[in-house]
């Protein structure tokens, strides 16, 4: 399993390809933070994301902040959430919008796999939890959208060395997930053989 | 209410704001040494990255004084009341919701707690309802424990129940506790402990198998046969190779702690109540005059 370090926006989809699931990725440059209720304005509302999301690498998360003053925030502590609801947006974001990249904890479901495939995108898993270290691989929010939907804004970072992250669904059609549910199910009937 | 009434209600206002943000930012020894364990057990790659990381990360939060984890929970109280503790437990009720709000505006920390149906922010983490706080009553008793379990959303969705019949017996217990984890996969960050609660009424089996999450890692129920049952169920989950944040590996949970009430003779109702690997709990002894002592291991 290899290690790759890559800086996002990407322009070059090719660097997608070069990942396999299970690979070690540390990202540098640019991460957007987005979440349910920001997901749910853009393709439940068909309200038109106001920042750019080509070759972006998304974060589930809704962090800590401080407010500094008008559009400007302080991180406290930001972390990561539960990606499986928002398994039903991988197909939009990565046809209407070019994302290349999703990260966040606890993986998607199968449905991820085929859009990822086709559209040639990511699922990067994240240690979920592990907020204290991911706040200090953002180095700074630069920009803050919809700030209506506070904490779970259009956030863009600065991040440094994020990671370690471990690629859960690659562009090829694995996922690990698929993987490890499908030999724990037979598995299970082994277990459940010995005291049955 | 008398003055000694009042200063007891703000020593409780004072020791539940201290305690919120005590658990968030500083996980108790026995899970430390939990996760440490885990760690040297462990022997798949990604595993083995996810267990260093998140040791990693809980000496930063050290050094930082920073949140081990963003998520800062719905905020749930456990109160064990003396019968003779001066403060009604209304006042204390009172007392907890007040050092909560006190705890995320002063942080200052996220705030999770929303209306059930409009999702409206209510404000800092509390709410209709919330604090959630559940109460046991001591006879012949004057002080006041209290336990603060932040709880987060990412293990609180993996809560399940079963109102199994009393045929299904224990291997249908032991199945379904086997086949929510399985399904969890890596959703509630696992490694963690997983709670089951046994037995009650539907809602007395989720409430205990709650109880059963808050508990120290590793300690065993006081009855020989269930704690048999908590040690075979935690190696039969061990097994299932789930691994830590679900991508494969040998150490799926942390501890299975069980606690049980009898039950009506028809009923075989099975609860499970995920805690993720950042457990988050922290105690206080209050006495009746107002003296709080703080305590993790209860």
């Amino acid at each position: 399993m290899a290690t790759h370090e890559l800086t996002f926006p990407i322009s070059d989809p090719g660097e997608i390809l070069k990942l396999h699931a299970g690979d070690e990725v540390i990202v540098q440059g640019h991460v957007i933070g987005i979440r349910d209720r920001t997901q749910i304005r853009i393709f439940d509302h068909g309200v038109e994301p106001p920042i750019d999301l080509s070759g972006a690498f998304l974060l589930h998360t809704a962090p800590n902040v401080r407010k500094l003053g008008p559009g400007r925030y302080e991180k406290l502590c930001i972390g990561t959430t539960t990606s499986a609801r928002m398994v039903r947006f991988t197909e939009g974001l990565g046809e209407r919008y070019g994302v290349r990249a999703i990260c966040g904890k606890g993986g998607f479901p199968d449905e991820a796999i085929e859009p990822m495939h086709r559209l040639g995108m990511v699922y990067m898993a994240i240690v979920g939890g592990a907020a204290a270290l991911e706040t200090t691989q953002i180095e700074e929010i630069e920009h803050v959208a919809w700030e209506d939907l506070m904490p779970e804004c259009l956030w863009t970072f600065r991040v440094n060395d994020f990671g370690p992250l471990t690629v859960g669904i690659d562009a090829h059609g694995n996922s690990l997930y698929h993987d490890v549910q499908e030999r724990a199910n037979t598995k299970l009937e082994e277990l459940y053989a010995r005291f049955q | 209410m008398s003055t000694t009434a009042v200063g007891l209600e703000e020593a409780v206002v004072e020791a539940a704001a201290h305690l919120y943000v005590w658990a968030l930012k500083d996980i108790p020894r026995d899970l430390r040494d939990a996760l440490a364990a885990a760690c040297e057990r462990e022997t798949s790659v990604a595993g083995i990255r996810v267990l260093e990381t998140i040791r990693r990360n809980v000496v930063i939060a050290d050094e930082q004084e920073n949140l081990v984890c963003q998520d800062t929970g719905i905020a749930v109280y456990y109160c064990r009341v003396g019968e003779r503790f001066p403060l009604h437990p209304a006042g204390i009720y009172r007392a907890l919701k007040a050092g909560t709000e006190q705890a995320t505006v002063g942080h200052p920390l996220r705030s999770n707690t929303v209306h059930a149906l409009t999702r409206e922010n209510t404000g800092a983490n509390v709410g209709y309802r919330v604090p959630i706080v559940h109460w046991d009553f001591v006879p012949d008793w004057d002080g006041l424990d209290v336990k603060c379990v932040p709880k987060g959303s990412g293990s609180e969705n993996m809560s399940f129940l079963k109102m199994l019949v009393p045929a299904d017996g224990v291997n249908g217990i032991k199945r379904f506790v086997l086949e929510s984890i399985v399904g969890a996969g890596g959703k509630p960050c696992p490694p963690g402990i997983v709670g089951v609660g046994i037995g009650g009424s539907a809602d007395y089996a989720m409430h205990l198998a709650k109880e059963a999450i808050a508990r120290p890692v590793g300690t065993r129920n006081p009855d020989p046969l269930v704690a048999r049952l908590e040690n075979e169920l935690y190696g039969l989950l061990n097994e299932t190779g789930i691994g830590p944040m679900g991508l494969g590996g040998d150490v799926t949970v942390l501890q299975c702690h069980i606690e049980h009430a009898d039950t009506h003779m028809t009923l075989n109702p099975v609860a499970v109540n995920y805690q993720c690997w950042a457990a988050r709990r922290a105690s206080a002894h209050i006495s009746a005059d107002g003296a709080v002592e703080l305590d993790r291991e209860f």
